[in-house]
């Protein structure tokens, strides 16, 4: 008898000892988050400055217990910037890190092809740094669980068109060029703009336009063909290094003295320190500046970022990236659950406060999970600090009416 | 195609002296990378894949030494003779123990030497693109010959390229040196069996041709984006020129180069969707017409 009770009690100790530290572990295990962009190669900028918007978001909600009292881990990995890659590095994440959610912070290239993966898995996914509307906007393209946090090209299509028409109706500007890198992106965004320049100011005419090819590292054939043309306005989709390449060749030939430029990829703090001698007057989009929102919380989230970030510049993938860790963070706490369905339901039409808006809040859109209300506007370039000046704020009720029939035109609704 | 904005653009004196300097800076300076590869090529039988990463690595050094002193003139100086050094060390502790083998062998110490600079510059100038900015002293406007524009900074660009090219063509052709690189360049063996020192020689060909490549980084850096990986895209452009010119002719180098960015000026007026193609197609003529390039030497 006391031989039998004694085994009995061997084993239920046993396995209560087995038991309590795992049920212990359970509840205190920390939710991975999976998160994927481009941290080697040239575009690096990417993913070292979406990192440097998320972990200090990480930081602050791990400071204040973590996310329904589990700290969150993150586990960064690079795809390198090819989209077979992102795929194989989002699956892993799940299948073989065990991540609860995934933060894509991939360009578009990566982007489509995470989406295809999330759709397989059901997890919650939020692309931080895809700007292609497609992506979202194409019904045949979106997933029940994935959302994005970042400014939309159609978006930024619209209030360029309306800015640059209402510059070009003022300066009596009507013969345009373009430049713009020769590939998937360059090409959209520029037929983009054009169609809704047009659409602002019917009487523009284009006499010339140029496609340099990505990383290419001379300009001058391009520069002087533009200036043989003779417009009197120049868009240019160019960016990072290639814009930077093209305004150094540009002033050597004075061609923003010669017309009215149009950048809407000037306005982001690392450009505008790297570029020497900014030449003033060119107008630009804000993709991130201090200035715009002009908030106090918007200049402390640049102060915060800049002290967490060895003093580093914010880009506008930093600002994209913290509004989906923030997004993250308020659909989790809503749903009381990682799960994907549960957090995705939470997360449709969810509105959170954000210092990267006019309003102070920011929405991610029910009906094709993407975000709304961000700060969206044009303004001029000065050479010093805060070097876009005059920006003025894009209306967003012209945006929704745009946007509607451009994705009536394009058969997504 | 737009023949006839190029028809336009050819008789209009002002597009013709725009596109005509437009060509040469981006040929000259195509040139001082193309004949330091032809040069390795010419004496060493050695492709040099690496070559694009001492443009880059000069372009760098240029960078530094300009924001640390404020001397273009000292930069650029700097820039060829950083690349010199590493030209030598490149040659005695890698490259030198793969002559005669395998070209693959010769590929993946080059790719390796690629993968690792690249990776050097982001870690001490980080990942981002770096820009030096027009030097004070060339900030200034453009001038105008037959209504073209013509840049002086341009201007000076074509003029040192032009002198270097000079003295490297004089230096090869009249110095006991450049005539014992040359005579090295037709059969190695004999001058080795004269009593000259090719070890020597061989690592003065990489300190020149390294010399060439960072020149050229340095002198572009002021209109230029420095980025990690950024000596790929010229080095494709210099294999063009070396195999148009003549892979180990220097005066071929020139010609080509200088074609090159003839083709590039005009090509971008006539066929701005097909400027690429056009020199591809410039190399596919001559490899047809003349598979041993405008000045090399038939192989027999």
């Amino acid at each position: 008898m006391r031989d039998r009770v004694g085994r009995r009690t061997v084993l239920v100790a046993s396995a209560g000892l087995l038991a309590t530290p795992w049920i212990a572990r359970a509840q205190s295990n920390p939710i991975k988050i999976g998160i994927q962009s481009i941290f080697s190669g040239p575009i690096a900028l990417l993913g070292t400055s979406s990192r440097g918007g998320i972990q200090p978001e990480i930081d602050r909600i791990n400071a204040a217990g973590g996310l329904l009292g589990r700290q969150i881990q993150p586990v960064y990995r690079d795809s390198k910037g090819q989209p077979q890659e992102a795929a194989r590095v989002a699956r892993e994440l799940v299948n073989t890190d065990g991540c609860e959610i995934l933060l894509d912070a991939e360009a578009s290239s990566g982007a489509f092809a995470v989406q295809e993966v999330v759709r397989d898995l059901g997890v919650l996914c939020v692309h931080s740094n895809s700007e292609t509307s497609s992506l979202t906007a194409d019904p045949k393209l979106r997933v029940a669980t994935a959302f994005r946090s970042t400014r939309q090209g159609v978006h930024d299509a619209i209030v360029g068109g309306a800015h640059s028409a209402k510059v070009a109706t003022e300066k009596k500007l009507s013969r345009w060029a373009t430049c713009s890198p020769d590939y998937a992106f360059g090409r959209d965004t520029t037929a983009q703009f054009l169609e809704f320049l047009k659409h602002f100011k019917p009487d523009i005419e284009v006499v010339s336009q140029s496609w340099p090819k990505l990383g290419q590292p001379d300009f001058t054939e391009v520069i002087t063909k533009i200036l043989q043309a003779r417009p009197q306005a120049l868009y240019s989709a160019l960016y990072a290094g290639d814009l930077s390449a093209f305004i150094n060749q540009g002033n050597v030939y004075a061609l923003f003295g010669a017309m009215q430029v149009f950048v809407p990829a000037m306005g982001d703090l690392p450009v505008l320190t790297a570029v020497k001698n900014l030449p003033p007057g060119i107008q630009s989009a804000a993709r991130y500046l201090p200035t715009f929102p002009d908030t106090p919380a918007n200049a402390a989230w640049y102060a915060q970022y800049r002290k967490a970030n060895g003093n580093d510049y914010p880009t506008n993938w930093s600002w994209e990236s913290a509004t989906a860790m923030r997004f993250i963070e308020a659909a989790v706490t809503t749903a009381g659950a990682t799960d994907g369905k549960k957090a995705a339901a939470a997360l449709e039409g969810l509105t959170i406060d954000s210092p990267f808006s006019t309003t102070g809040k920011v929405t991610m859109r029910a009906e094709d999970h993407t975000l709304i209300d961000y700060a969206i506007g044009w303004g001029t370039t000065v050479p010093q600090p805060p070097f876009v000046t005059g920006i003025e704020p894009g209306d967003w009720g012209q945006i929704f009416e745009l946007e509607t029939e451009w994705k009536k035109k394009n058969g997504y609704i | 195609m737009d023949l006839d904005a190029l028809l336009d653009c050819v008789t209009t004196s002002s597009c013709v002296v725009t596109q005509t300097v437009s060509g040469l800076i981006v040929g000259m300076l195509l040139f001082l990378v193309a004949a330091g590869l032809t040069l390795i090529f010419g004496v060493l039988k050695i492709v040099n894949f690496a070559h694009g990463t001492f443009y880059m690595l000069g372009a760098y050094l240029a960078y530094s030494v300009f924001v640390g002193t404020g001397s273009y003139v000292l930069g650029v100086l700097a820039g060829g003779a950083g690349m010199a050094v590493f030209g030598v060390v490149f040659e005695r502790f890698l490259i030198r123990r793969v002559y005669g083998a395998n070209v693959l062998m010769q590929l993946l110490i080059c790719y390796a030497v690629v993968l690792i600079c690249d990776d050097l510059v982001k870690i001490v100038w980080g990942p981002d693109f770096r820009a030096m900015g027009m030097p004070p002293e060339f900030q200034v406007p453009p001038f105008f010959i037959a209504g073209g524009v013509v840049p002086p900074f341009y201007l000076v660009l074509i003029a040192v390229t032009l002198l270097i090219g000079g003295a490297l063509g004089l230096g090869l052709g009249l110095t006991r040196v450049g005539k014992t690189i040359r005579a090295a360049a037709i059969n190695p063996d004999m001058v080795s069996a004269l009593g000259i020192n090719t070890t020597l020689l061989y690592s003065m060909v990489f300190a020149v041709g390294g010399m060439l490549a960072g020149l050229a980084g340095g002198l572009a850096a002021p209109v230029r984006s420095l980025t990690p990986g950024m000596g790929f895209s010229i080095l494709i452009e210099s294999f063009i020129v070396t195999v148009i010119g003549g892979m180990g002719s220097i005066a071929g180098a020139l010609i080509a180069a200088v074609v090159l960015g003839l083709i590039r000026s005009f090509g971008t007026i006539g066929f701005p969707l097909f400027t690429e193609g056009l020199m591809y197609i410039a190399m596919i003529i001559i490899l047809v017409v003349k598979p041993s390039g405008l000045f090399g030497k038939e192989i027999v």
